[in-house]
């Protein structure tokens, strides 16, 4: 017992620097070397100021511009503090009321169709940085009504920025919301108010 | 449906499911020759470099690798080395904040809650009733919660290595020495592989860091109740090198709350698809190995091919439910696929295979909130966890578990057909069947009780997120996940708290030793078993026909027992969604 007790605190100790520390410290290295912009959180500049990570979604309510997916983070909407989905289920109440003032803010910009789920459901994050196809395209009428950008420029925009499945079949077509934007923003300068 | 996915993104699902399972076949046996070599002392194209750290660690240690142990000192030896690792994180939890490493001052955790987490990650379970990026410092993370997810993996695969040693041997009561399984089962497989992992992560946008976290300006400021918030602060840290282990281990505690739904954890569809890929292969690898080293391979393959069909049923189901949706939410004019608490990158198809991967080996990292899933995708996953994870399990527990079904199964079959039961040349007999009921009921039981015991009282309802029928499944799969050693949950329940602690604390404890210490009892027994060579009677395990009758017997076993708990849960609430009652 006694001799069982001590190799378990020798082994113990032994494998503990290895994987606790050696292992981490030599990824880090690893990583930062070959790596440095991922390693460190694939952050965007403008100039020298940080904008945003091209990872972590940001909210947007700006009727010129696109919007990302609803958040319910504690506090405010894509809380990266807080990350994890709503965990509401399918015939939770809270849920379907959530969405019935989703679609109602949705009506109210303008959308008359049917509306695409992921712009009134939640992620598994709730900090997705994407949307798909059918989310960018429903907004675009909205967005040249405000920036005088003309519809078919929007949807040029759109689809340069649709980023395929991998290998064609792993995942969903999405677009990053935060780099659409910013594009956007720069078409604006051209188009100007 | 109309609503759903269209007609080419499903045929592109099931393209992706498709080409995930042949992989996997293709690659289980080099892995599985790989492992069995390890632990054979053979060998391999690792040696030359590994082979001098492990001869220094056990002079160091004073250990003699060479000599092997009963099934008693290796139980004692196995309890002695997890109980040393429970002792380790309890405290580092405990006195997190006076610990290095902790750049955003997070607090030491309560005694409950790291008597909770500490047992979560020794058991390989990875429960996770705390919030990483909001209470856990670096330190633990990587010194803590990382080095346990090593060293519950390479006791998980210790454990199985010795029960396959029973099973091959004969006349001998040795099966094995487990400081060289445990440091073996570390230095060769787990961390070659975690490295590889890691890197590629990083170059995936995975983070891997020790700064402290970052403020970022919105880009555009917005306006919330209690006024404009101008920015976000993106947490940080050391999460590629976790990451990689976390999946590898089958251990799946998420750096982060989110876990693999999080960006920096899985940043895209191939992340994905290698996140999930990376969760299956020691455990469906280890399938050939057990065959390599009884010496028929067509034993490991008969057992790798139910386990498969098993997963791949549960695929299909989850699959076809989450593409079905939830009428409530189309009757609203909503269109395209059901994606609450779901990752954009992922769609359908990404998040289904990994929700049924990590629920089937039992890792429990998920890439959703598996509380969003339709009721009967839900329950899918649940099944899964249910059957006591068996397909393909967690690594070394799920073949282990599996190996005691089999041996029910032989034992039934033989009764049968009025044959002594015999498996690999081993007559089973009263022993080696209890050790194999309590290794194949234990959860089940644990699982009934707990969750009766939470139902009844005021502690466990009040938890509870999702009324009505769902607030049931939310309770039954957090017993089923701890007592199985999953670890993923319906999220919604409040599991915090001084009973969710404690009653998922000894549901893991439970569910992990008691099968374990069977298992070592099994193989005890089993190696001091004559040889008795295969007859004309013998039951041969390597045939569709017994393949067919393993599978009836795990789901039977495992339908049998919670029927009357789905029924309540998931089942009335799919009623209730779609049929409106």
């Amino acid at each position: 017992m006694i001799k069982q007790l001590k190799a378990s605190i020798l082994i113990f100790v032994i494998l503990f620097v290895i994987v606790g520390f050696l292992y981490p410290l030599l990824i880090t290295v690893i990583g930062n070397v070959f790596f440095p912009w991922q390693a460190n959180g694939s952050i965007i500049y403008k100039g020298n100021e940080p904008i945003g990570s091209e990872l972590i979604g940001q909210p947007f309510s700006n009727p010129g511009l696109f919007w990302s997916r609803p958040s319910s983070t504690a506090e405010f909407p894509y809380n990266a503090l807080d990350s994890g989905g709503s965990n509401l289920g399918p015939t939770n109440k809270m849920l379907i009321d959530r969405v019935e003032n989703r679609i109602k803010i949705l009506r109210n910009s303008g959308i008359t169709g049917s509306i695409p789920s992921e712009l009134v459901l939640g992620s598994g994050s709730n900090l997705d940085p994407d949307i798909n196809l059918e989310s960018a395209l429903v907004q675009i009428p909205r967005i040249s009504k405000v920036t005088h950008i003309p519809e078919n420029v929007l949807r040029n925009l759109v689809f340069e920025h649709l980023n395929g499945r991998t290998f064609g079949f792993m995942g969903a077509r999405v677009i990053n919301v935060l780099e659409l934007n910013l594009a956007l923003m720069n078409l604006e300068k051209v188009y100007g108010r | 449906m109309t609503n759903g996915l269209s007609n080419i993104s499903i045929a592109l699902d099931l393209l992706e499911f498709g080409i995930f399972f042949v992989i996997l076949t293709l690659i289980v046996k080099p892995v599985g020759k790989y492992i069995a070599a390890v632990y054979t002392g053979k060998r391999t194209f690792l040696s030359p470099l590994i082979s001098p750290v492990e001869k220094w660690i056990y002079r160091l240690t004073g250990i003699d690798a060479n000599q092997e142990m009963n099934w008693k000192e290796y139980t004692l030896s196995m309890l002695l080395f997890n109980f040393i690792g429970f002792i380790a994180l309890f405290l580092i939890l405990i006195f997190q904040g006076s610990l290095p490493l902790n750049p955003e001052h997070f607090k030491g955790f309560s005694l409950s809650l790291a008597f909770n987490t500490a047992i979560s990650f020794i058991t390989n379970t990875n429960w996770q009733a705390y919030s990483g990026e909001s209470m856990a410092s670096y330190f633990t993370q990587m010194a803590g919660f990382a080095v346990q997810n090593f060293l519950s993996a390479a006791t998980g695969m210790a454990i199985l290595m010795a029960l396959i040693r029973g099973i091959s041997r004969k006349n001998t009561k040795a099966i094995g020495n487990f400081w060289s399984d445990i440091t073996k089962g570390t230095l060769y497989i787990l961390l070659p592989l975690s490295i590889i992992a890691a890197v590629f992560f990083v170059s995936q946008g995975v983070i891997q860091n020790f700064n402290s976290y970052k403020t970022i300006d919105f880009l555009q400021p917005i306006v919330t109740q209690s006024g404009t918030v101008t920015h976000q602060i993106l947490p940080m840290g050391p999460v590629a090198s976790q990451e990689a282990i976390k999946l590898l281990g089958t251990n799946g505690g998420g750096f982060f709350g989110a876990n693999s739904a999080h960006p920096y954890e899985n940043p895209n569809p191939l992340t994905n698809f290698i996140e999930a890929f990376l969760i299956i292969l020691i455990p469906a690898s280890l399938t050939y190995t057990f065959g390599k080293m009884v010496g028929d391979t067509r034993q490991g393959w008969a057992i790798y091919i139910v386990m498969l069909s098993i997963l791949i049923i549960f695929l299909g189901v989850q699959y076809y439910s989450q593409i079905r949706g939830d009428p409530l939410i189309t009757n609203m004019g909503v269109s395209g696929p059901y994606m609450e608490g779901m990752e954009s990158r992922f769609g359908v198809g990404g998040t289904v295979l990994f929700s049924t991967v990590t629920t089937g080996v039992a890792c429990g990292a998920v890439n959703a909130s598996m509380d969003s899933l339709t009721p009967i995708g839900g329950m899918s996953s649940m099944l899964l966890i249910l059957l006591s994870e068996v397909a393909f399990g967690g690594i070394g527990s799920g073949l282990y578990t599996m190996l005691a079904f089999v041996i029910i199964a032989v034992f039934i079959a033989g009764l049968m057909i009025g044959r002594t039961p015999e498996y690999m040349g081993k007559k089973i007999e009263v022993k080696e069947m209890w050790m194999a009921v309590i290794t194949a009921l234990t959860s089940g039981i644990v699982i009934l009780i707990f969750t009766s015991i939470a139902l009844v009282t005021k502690s466990g309802t009040s938890a509870i997120l999702n009324p009505g029928a769902h607030g049931l499944s939310e309770i039954l799969y957090a017993f089923a996940s701890t007592a199985n050693n999953n670890g993923s949950a319906f999220a919604g329940l409040s599991a915090n708290t001084l009973f969710y602690n404690l009653t998922t604390g000894f549901a893991m404890l439970i569910g992990r030793y008691i099968p374990a210490i069977a298992i070592l009892v099994m193989s005890g027994s089993l190696a001091e078993k004559k040889y008795t060579p295969p007859n004309a009677g013998t039951l041969p395990t390597h045939k569709p026909a017994f393949m067919v009758w393993l599978f009836a017997i795990v789901i039977i076993v495992g339908a049998l027992t919670f029927f009357a708990a789905l029924a309540m849960g998931p089942v009335v609430e799919n009623l209730i969604m779609w049929g409106g009652i």
